[in-house]
């Protein structure tokens, strides 16, 4: 079977770049016009002649979104599980040379975070590690997974990139989805941010959600880091790769989260800025392309931008999240993965979603593949 | 008053059949469904937690004249619908289901295949089986036979508020059925509704077009109206449509 590299290989970066910001108001209008959008109209959404038509993409944005999705937002929590790893990442704090202590929680610490995400109200669950084969490796989050899945009806992980046969492992006691973002589709530059690891194969990373696809997850989340090359080049592989796996692995779910490069211990600044505007931009068009895509939003981004975003096209977000592990009780003082910049707490955001006519949605999976044990 | 329907061994004064999903909160839910006073209101497993009897959703639809009508949203397959079905009756205590299983997670388009196995199993196993499907008529005549208690075609794409894009397989499924014909998913707007009835489907559920109004009570009114007028207006026997005038010299007049 094709593969998404084959089709990929088939594009070039500078050219993309030079057709996006080539696109006219003409083009702009005809994209907002249609109902269907192919991905030429997604490259005029996101281009700067798009601009001017901001308003009219968030109204149609907000229209969409509430037809598929209703007035809802769904909640997750995110766990940190560990942050030992042997990649070398320019822009995360969890980098191998970074001299931070390292820590993986044990079983007690893990059931003592659920504890504290359960008082709250969290159902659905981010488990995330580092990339250590020896430590966290598929039998550790085989082993998390097992230890939790009474617990939460939707299991996510984000972790590295695994083969075929782990994943097909970890469905059958109970993943949901996994989220994989490749970071930048800018090949050179994905090498120059990751020097040395496993994570330095790029196409091992890219051709995941292919292995993904063909373990049979229920749902793959997909993403750019923003701030690495630019964003709208990054955005369009982006929306390449979902609709390629779309048409190829039709029964499963997808995501789209939107980080931008926060400040972290030995950080890295920005190399391409993506401003708000661009970030609303970007949401808006992925909305317009597809009116069923789940588009995530994390703790990453301010209070004002996440109290105005729920009503333009996000259908997920975390709340006061912590990117150490065992940040939420059992080492609270450990450092960061990155900075949140949203710190307010899960009570204060449901309030929000609330006053803003927003119902809260804690579960929305069940384990309905049970039977199969 | 329109003719009462009935369904198994359950009667219906309302032939509007509602969901849970989408709305702003589940007060309003609550207000809506009455409003609506639809005795048949269906919630997906997944959404609810059946092992807590303060689930927010299930405590906001305890009513007299509500029947809950639990659905297998999110299963892929005849298995799993198998599985989320025996979970519902034991913990809802109910045994009727509504059988949704669509392995699109974008359209949400029904897997006739699956829907058909596990349609089978679960009659067998006691279940009131209300089946979400295309509207395909050999399909539904297939379900028949295996003992479905009724038949819920498609209007249009789930959530899509497009009306009857199917009427004219609509049409052949209600003249063949001998099981109640509901119209599920796609029906947007009380005309829909209406215009659905009038063909004689026995009932339609409608659930986006409500929740996502800005005024879901209201538009819970509006579609209860359009419910029993198109009802009435099928039950009263509708005037055929014309398209000519009748010619003024008849071409047989000379046989007189």
């Amino acid at each position: 079977m094709a593969n998404f590299i084959t089709l990929f290989d088939t594009y070039n970066w500078d050219n993309t770049l030079e057709s996006i910001f080539n696109k006219t108001t003409v083009e702009v209008e005809n994209a907002l016009a249609k109902e269907k959008l192919d991905l030429e109209d997604f490259k005029a959404l996101i281009s700067p002649a798009a601009k001017p038509f901001l308003e009219q993409m968030a109204q149609k944005s907000s229209m969409l979104t509430k037809k598929r999705f209703g007035n809802t937002i769904q909640m997750y929590a995110p766990m940190y599980l560990s942050n030992e790893c042997q990649n070398i990442c320019t822009y995360c704090g969890f980098s191998m040379t970074n001299k931070i202590p390292r820590r993986t929680l044990t079983d007690a610490e893990i059931l003592k975070e659920v504890a504290f995400l359960k008082a709250k109200g969290y159902d659905h669950i981010l488990l995330v590690t580092g990339e250590a084969n020896k430590t966290v490796g598929v039998s550790y989050i085989k082993n998390a997974i097992k230890l939790i899945r009474s617990q939460f009806s939707n299991i996510t992980i984000e972790v590295q990139p695994l083969d075929q046969e782990e994943y097909e492992l970890l469905i059958e006691n109970g993943l949901y989805a996994v989220l994989v973002y490749q970071e930048t589709y800018h090949r050179e530059e994905y090498k120059k941010h990751h020097p040395k690891g496993k994570k330095s194969n790029f196409n091992y990373r890219l051709d995941t959600p292919d292995r993904l696809g063909k373990a049979g997850v229920h749902k793959i989340g997909l993403g750019a880091l923003f701030g690495l090359e630019d964003w709208r080049a990054d955005s369009f592989f982006t929306a390449l790769h979902l609709k390629y796996l779309q048409k190829t692995y039709w029964k499963t779910k997808f995501s789209i989260s939107f980080p931008r490069l926060r400040p972290h211990s030995g950080g890295l600044e920005p190399k391409v800025e993506m401003t708000d505007s661009d970030l609303v931009q970007l949401i808006c068009a992925f909305r317009l392309l597809d009116e069923d895509i789940e588009l995530s939003m994390s703790t990453r981004e301010n209070e004002i931008f996440r109290n105005n975003i729920v009503q333009l096209g996000a259908t997920s977000i975390s709340a006061e999240s912590k990117t150490n592990p065992g940040g939420y009780t059992v080492e609270p003082q450990s450092l960061e993965q990155f900075e949140i910049s949203d710190e307010r707490s899960t009570e204060e955001i449901v309030k929000m979603l609330k006053g803003q006519g927003l119902e809260v949605i804690w579960k929305d999976w069940e384990h309905f593949e049970a039977i199969e044990k | 008053m329109n003719k009462i329907l009935k369904i198994a061994d359950k009667e219906f004064t309302s032939r509007l059949f509602t969901g849970t999903g989408k709305f702003s909160a589940s007060e309003v839910m609550k207000e809506a469904l009455l409003a609506s006073e639809s005795e048949l209101i269906t919630v997906a497993l997944k959404r609810v937690d059946v092992q807590n009897n303060e689930d927010d959703i299930l405590t906001h639809l305890q009513h007299a004249h509500i029947n809950l009508l639990p659905n297998t949203s999110g299963v892929r397959t005849a298995k799993e619908a198998i599985f989320a079905a025996e979970l519902s009756r034991e913990a809802l205590g109910t045994n009727w289901v509504k059988l949704e299983i669509h392995p699109d997670p974008r359209y949400l388009l029904p897997d006739p295949i699956e829907t058909l196995k596990a349609a089978e199993a679960l009659v067998k196993l006691g279940f009131v089986v209300m089946p979400y499907i295309h509207a395909d008529p050999v399909l539904c005549k297939r379900l028949e036979d295996v003992g479905v208690q009724c038949v819920m075609p498609l209007g249009a794409p789930i959530g899509s508020n497009k009306g009857l894009k199917t009427q004219d397989f609509l049409d052949i499924i209600i003249e063949q059925s001998n099981v109640p014909v509901i119209v599920d998913a796609g029906i947007g707007a009380p005309s829909h509704a209406a215009y659905a009835m009038e063909l004689g489907a026995d009932a339609v559920l409608v659930n986006t077009a409500i929740a996502v109004s800005k005024d879901p009570v209201a538009m819970a009114k509006a579609f209860k109206l359009a419910v029993e007028a198109g009802r009435m207006a099928f039950e009263a026997k509708l005037a055929p449509i014309k398209n000519k005038a009748e010619a003024s010299s008849p071409l047989t007049s000379f046989l007189n």
